[in-house]
């Protein structure tokens, strides 16, 4: 019996994007909370380079960063791919996961930057229902940030980055992100992570 | 060996992100064509194969372009899976750690610390030149008793920290600060000289000259910028 275990937040995005990892793949995995405020022993030992989450246990082994994780239930459980298998393909989904890291990096600057980062993304998009195509592939877990909580962002700063109007394929894509029943699971309650968000109003990072 | 195609390498004389990619091409014994950009005038070929980023390095195999560095190299390991060596461990915990530690010298910390230290002045260095001694206390402690960054072959991380051997001595130039030492850092100064005794990757390196020339340049129009603004 494989044992899996999962350090996690459950406001951030990047820790969520592996619990919808190993659902999608039907993995069992033990779910431990963690309090970033105060970091515990355990989260420390296992990852005591960047001392954040998600960090993911495997049969005693442990590993940290979401896109790496990512990378690596992808080898270890191949049934449901979130990856293609042909290199050019898994080349460019790589770049994309990327893309949506490095934006979500630079996230204090420029609304104009941020637009033309969106732009991009539904070109991508290509009239798919996902990044993956008809299913949701490694992209669509990396942009869970902009799938979900980049619209209780704006509620709670009143900032309007994304709207309809502006940008119906995203948004089209946002919906059936959401509505994707594993993705579902996954999800913080929203009024919940509202109030998250509007504590931390003053400093909205979900890094720690 | 698989069917090579055509592939084409659009990087610059100096970029070292340019340089990970040719050693990999080189040490699998890949045949490429070299195009030197020149990044304050772009060339159309440059513009058609990386629209979103118009960076440097661009593979192009077969017509078909991939960009951002490590996924390149990523890809020539998949494509060229035949020939070693291999850049990434068969284990999959291990090739998680070599990926960690790639990612850890480019986004998290390494290269943008190094960034701080050389562009700016005053506390602003400081903290930079601070943030470079954990870092590498960090990659210090993850060295010890090993080969490479990868293990016991050379690997898509050692590619990634490659910068270290080449660009770090023309920045302690230029700053007239030590930046990596014997006494500190004996295991990354091993593995600094472990990685330049490979003949492909010690007959790549940019001229030292030139670059000095051309890192003091940049290092003196973000100091005069800075002035500038703050004046």
């Amino acid at each position: 019996m494989e044992e899996v275990k999962l350090l996690g937040w459950w406001v951030s995005p990047f820790s969520r994007r592996v619990e919808l990892a190993l659902k999608l793949k039907g993995v069992g995995y033990e779910y431990i909370e963690q309090d970033l405020a105060h970091k515990s022993q355990l989260l420390l030992e296992y990852n005591p380079v960047h001392k954040k989450v998600p960090v993911l246990v495997h049969n005693g082994k442990t590993m940290a960063e979401s896109l790496v994780i990512l990378e690596y239930i992808d080898e270890t459980w191949p049934n449901n791919p979130i990856l293609p298998r042909n290199p050019y393909d898994k080349a460019m989904a790589r770049f994309w996961a990327q893309f949506i890291e490095e934006k979500e990096e630079e996230r204090g600057k420029l609304v104009e930057e941020a637009s033309q980062c969106f732009i991009t993304l539904e070109g991508e998009l290509k009239g798919n229902k996902f990044f993956g195509g008809e299913e949701i592939g490694m992209v669509d877990i990396a942009a869970n940030f902009i799938g979900y909580w980049l619209g209780v962002v704006q509620e709670v700063s009143g900032m309007e980055l994304v709207t309809r109007d502006k940008f119906p394929v995203l948004c089209k894509w946002m919906d059936e992100f959401v509505e994707h029943s594993v993705v579902k699971e996954t999800l913080p309650p929203r009024d919940e992570l509202h109030a998250e968000f509007e504590a931390r109003l003053g400093a909205p990072s979900w890094k720690y | 060996m698989a069917d090579q195609g055509e592939v084409k390498l659009l990087k610059t004389w100096s970029s070292l992100f340019g340089l990970r990619v040719v050693w990999a091409l080189k040490l699998k014994g890949i045949p490429y064509e070299s195009v030197d950009e020149d990044l304050t005038n772009k060339s159309d070929l440059l513009l058609q194969y990386n629209p979103v980023h118009t960076k440097v390095p661009v593979l192009i195999h077969n017509g078909k372009s991939i960009c951002e560095s490590l996924v390149i190299l990523e890809y020539i390991d998949e494509t060229w899976s035949q020939n070693p060596p291999r850049l990434l461990p068969r284990d999959p915990i291990q090739r998680a750690s070599a990926r960690f530690w790639a990612k850890f010298m480019d986004e998290k910390q390494a290269l943008p610390s190094m960034w701080q230290a050389f562009t700016k002045e005053g506390r602003e260095q400081e903290e930079g030149v601070a943030s470079i001694a954990e870092n590498l206390k960090l990659l210090e402690a993850e060295l010890e008793g090993k080969k490479f960054l990868g293990g016991e072959e050379i690997g898509i991380p050692d590619f990634a920290l490659g910068w270290l051997v080449n660009l770090v001595p023309v920045f302690e130039e230029i700053l007239g600060l030590k930046i990596v030492d014997e006494e500190r850092h004996p295991s990354l100064s091993e593995w600094s000289r472990r990685i330049s005794d490979i003949p492909v990757i010690e007959e790549s390196w940019p001229p030292r000259d030139k670059l000095v020339t051309k890192w003091a340049a940049i290092r003196d129009h973000f100091l005069a910028t800075a002035r500038a603004s703050s004046g």
